[in-house]
């Protein structure tokens, strides 16, 4: 018991400090941090190329946005204070406003120091992007003295609001923070808003709230903004609410539940689309073709726990055997001056007759092979060294469908074209066509996929199969002294993940008509990987939200997201956010249970350790 | 007749001879316990029964005795993967813990049940009746074991992580996770290992119920005398590898030799 009570003690005299004190260290700390992401952000030309898209109009684009969220960040750092557990939270007061605008005016007098050197000096040879665009957004198109006034007290106003947010309580901070961040979601949303609007007949709603040229205008800011806040007061402690709601529930009415939730999702993936235009289907598609493969690497990384760099090759691998059997062009079919001779491909893509479901297999069976080829040889080396030799082989995958020695099957650098839509052309009665013109029907082709991913994952994880995978992932040798052969298990889910990026791969290759070596390098591995571990290892729901987050928003390798204009930092963006989220909250946005159990073991263990003495005195008792 | 046989085991790491020609044998239904001072050898010997020998990459150090047979109910299982040698019916414990802390109690327990199951990929997701009658069975079978150790591990701890456990809770999932590979022969490594009295006690009662109830055949290593008086039929001395003594509790324990190793050893460890 003495243990539980000597953080009490000293609490209260944390509660005695005066409340003007304010943490110099962290503020200055924060306050070079933020100027040096302002700088960053500004330099790396991210604040001119946003300029152009207004947010509110008139007064903020995204490009002000981009770098003046930093010193707000940085006030609010600099005054939140690290509460330890068990401690009580420090004093609250006017020192925690001030060391926002002192961190706010740090950031923002870096920002200045930039401004000063760029009028100055011409350095845009080794600085690229310090251009006198930027110079006139951060002088304000006026001089040095009037910029050093906007940026240091700009920014030192936002610092010290920043600071101030500190101050609320929990339900008034929770209230402004969803104010502001509906707001700018509805903003950068713009694109989605309007096209769901004018799919539903609504133009004039859209015309209303958003600005001709773009942006919020700021009288709809305002509405939105109120809007936002009254719903985070509203929604306050929703999620625990429904939560404790749902694990009190009887197994029968969770049941019950879960199916009518099931059934919801199912009626809005099909109706949704219809009401929903041609943009907002593009970006659903490209999202649940990332989505699959981010199913399919979370059963290998995820579940498995191999750390596979080369996923890409599987993509690759059913992408061109897709491309292969059904062009008519594929090399294989010309004459031999390379002339077309066949109008069709070996094979349609058409799923009411039985040459859609051959594809299908034969795409299947040639992943499962390449699963074996590509499992077999690095089974046996655990974690960095099966990383770096997955990385090497998705490589190899992709040189072999560049080089000249297999341009006869795969058409080298040049590819293969002319793959045709899928669905069915022959019958009168359904009309079906999948084609990459319409996204629409991709997007129905994807969401199929999609649905037989999750379910086939879903039903894995559960099962005696996914046990033994659990079971690996977290000590090998003992798995297998557990009876789990480890080889199998493993080579397993190679062929799994193998599978479900093959279907990636096939609708890939339907969508874009044509396959390129250039569409499945690296990049692509990566960015699947981010998706799986930014959304939550392991677990389903996160790679759901992990792909709509990521790909919806930012964009795949190729593909566009909402945030076009982010194209050019989307790659940044994405690093940034891989190493923020390994060092801030590594399970994800969406953990699994196992998996965050797993990365914060040590704190629970610490707590364990606690209730377990406590328990043992229990045992005791009971026996005494 | 004897269900496991070892010849003139030897295993080396580098130039030390931790497994010096041992000849061993367990008869069924025996509990044998193995006993000698720290460094003996007897950790290595369990892991080479159960073919875990370290592997560390060199050739001399490969994951198989340098030299004997071990022979389990007639069939020779020397180089045997781990898994095979578990799904023949060897079960172990680890003399420090090693369960899968993040996995809940029956999920710790289901696992074992891997090699006395076979529903493939197909089954799991078609949901097939054999499949959901295996996975009935299978956690009907881990309850089962789970309760053997009466309400400690049972109800609520059910779907508990194992890291919450208390240390001897732990101590007994472990046991019950090798029991639910359905053995013939169990291996404990220090099954008492950090136990108060209290827990000793009870665990020396629930060694012998096995044997007795279960019928299965136990070696157990063991540094509590109490308990290697309370549980085996036989005890084996090892000490530097080599096996310096057999016999009874009283035998063993007024054998000179004995007395000698586990004394002198006390002398050596003074010194450098
Ligand atoms: N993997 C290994 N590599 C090198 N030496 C080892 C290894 N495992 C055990 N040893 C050595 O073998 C000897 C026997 O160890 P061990 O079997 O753990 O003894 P015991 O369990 O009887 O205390 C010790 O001297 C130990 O240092
Ligand atoms: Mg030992």
């Amino acid at each position: 018991m003495a243990i539980v009570n000597a953080p009490e003690t000293a609490a209260s005299t944390q509660a005695a400090r005066p409340i003007t004190a304010v943490d110099w260290r962290r503020t200055v700390r924060m306050g070079l941090l933020g100027g040096l992401g302002m700088v960053f952000i500004a330099a790396i030309g991210m604040f001119e190329e946003l300029d152009g898209r207004p947010m509110i109009v008139p007064i903020l684009s995204l490009g002000y946005l981009t770098v003046f969220w930093v010193p707000f960040v940085a006030g609010y750092l600099a005054a939140k204070e690290e509460t330890l557990e068990g401690l009580a939270p420090p004093q609250k007061g006017l020192r925690d406003p001030l060391a926002g605008l002192v961190a706010g005016l740090m950031g923002g007098l870096a920002l200045w120091l930039l401004t000063a050197f760029m009028n100055a000096f011409e350095w845009r040879d080794v600085f690229l992007k310090l251009s006198p665009t930027l110079l006139e957004l951060l002088t304000f198109g006026n001089d040095l003295g009037f910029a050093f006034l906007a940026l240091v007290l700009g920014s030192g106003l936002l610092g010290m609001l920043g600071g101030a947010l500190a101050v609320l309580p929990e339900s008034g901070r929770r209230i402004v923070v969803g104010a502001i961040v509906t707001t700018f979601v509805v903003a950068i949303l713009e694109v989605i808003f309007v096209d769901i609007f004018e799919g539903i007949g609504l133009e004039a709603v859209t015309d209303l709230v958003y600005d001709i040229n773009g942006g919020l205008a700021w009288g709809s800011a305002i509405v939105v903004a109120i809007l936002g806040g009254t719903l985070a007061a509203v929604s306050a402690g929703a999620s625990e609410r429904s939560r404790t709601r749902w694990t009190a529930m009887e197994p029968a009415p969770r049941r019950t539940a879960s199916l009518a939730a099931f059934v919801i999702v199912a009626l809005l993936t099909i109706f949704l689309p219809i009401i929903l235009g041609g943009i907002v289907n593009e970006l659903l598609a490209n999202v649940g073709l990332f989505l699959l493969m981010g199913l399919g690497l979370n059963v290998v990384v995820g579940y498995a726990g191999l750390l596979d760099l080369g996923y890409v090759a599987f993509f690759a691998v059913g992408a061109y055997t897709t491309a292969v059997l059904t062009s008519p062009i594929s090399p294989t079919l010309l004459g031999e001056d390379g002339s077309v001779v066949r109008e069709e491909g070996l094979l349609t893509i058409d799923f009411f007759g039985w040459e859609g479901w051959a594809v299908l297999g034969a795409v299947l069976l040639v992943a499962a092979i390449a699963g074996i080829v590509v499992g077999t040889p690095v089974i046996r080396m655990r974690g960095d060294y099966l990383a770096i030799v997955t990385l090497g082989f998705g490589e190899i995958v992709r040189i072999l469908f560049l080089s000249d020695w297999l341009a006869p099957v795969f058409g080298g650098a040049q590819g293969v074209r002319q793959i045709p839509s899928a669905g069915v052309e022959a019958l009168d009665l359904v009309d079906l066509t999948i084609t990459g013109v319409d996204p629409r029907s991709i997007f129905y082709f994807v969401a199929v996929f999609v649905a037989i991913a999750i379910y086939v994952s879903w039903r894995l994880s559960k099962s005696r199969i996914g046990r033994a995978w659990a079971a690996m992932r977290e000590d090998e040798t003992v798995a297998e002294a557990m009876g789990i052969d480890t080889v199998r298990a493993k080579l397993l889910a190679f062929i799994i993940g193998a599978m479900l990026a093959s279907f990636g791969g096939m609708v890939f290759a339907v969508k874009v008509g044509s396959v390129f070596p250039k569409s499945f390098e690296l990049l692509v591995s990566i960015i699947v990987l981010v998706v799986v571990i930014v959304g939550g290892m392991g677990n389903i729901a996160g790679v759901i939200v992990g792909a709509l987050v990521l790909i919806g928003v930012l964009g795949g390798p190729t593909q566009p997201g909402v945030l076009q204009e982010f194209a050019e930092f989307k790659l940044l963006i994405y690093g940034a956010l891989l190493v923020y989220m390994m060092l801030q909250r590594p399970e994800g946005l969406v953990p699994s249970l196992s998996r965050s159990r797993e990365l914060h073991h040590e704190e629970m263990q610490q707590d364990a350790w606690l209730a377990s003495a406590i328990e043992e005195d229990d045992d005791e008792e009971a026996s005494i | 007749m004897s269900l496991l046989v070892i010849e003139q085991l030897e295993k080396s790491f580098g130039g030390l001879k931790a497994i010096g020609g041992i000849d061993f044998h367990v008869d069924e239904g025996e509990i044998v316990s193995v006993i000698g001072p720290n460094g003996a050898g007897k950790t290595t010997f369990f892991n080479a029964i159960s073919g875990m020998l370290p592997s560390t990459g060199s050739s001399e150090h490969r994951p198989i005795p340098d030299f004997g047979t071990i022979k389990f109910m007639g069939e020779n299982i020397t180089g045997l993967a781990p898994s095979e040698i578990t799904r023949l019916g060897i079960a172990r414990t680890f003399q420090n813990v090693r369960l899968f802390p993040n996995m809940t109690v029956l999920e710790n327990v289901m696992v074992a049940q891997h090699s006395r199951s076979r529903q493939g990929v197909w089954g799991t997701i078609l949901q097939t009746p054999a499949f959901r009658k295996e996975e009935r069975k299978i956690e009907d079978r881990a309850k089962e074991v789970l309760g053997f150790f009466g309400s400690r591990l049972v109800g609520y701890r059910f779907d508990q992580p194992a890291y919450v456990l208390s240390y001897a809770n732990r101590r007994r999932l472990e046991i019950a996770r090798a029991m639910a590979t359905d053995p013939t022969l169990l291996l404990l490594d220090e099954p008492t290992a950090g136990m108060n009295p209290r827990e000793t006690g009870e665990l020396t009662g629930l060694i012998n119920r096995m044997r007795d109830e279960l019928g299965l055949t136990i070696v157990v290593i063991e540094h509590e005398m109490r308990v290697v008086r309370d549980v085996s039929d036989r005890v084996v001395v090892l000490d530097h590898g080599v096996k310096i003594a057999e016999g009874s509790y009283e035998e063993v324990s007024t054998n000179e030799d004995v007395i000698e190793a586990y004394l002198g050893r006390d002398t050596d460890e003074g010194s450098p």
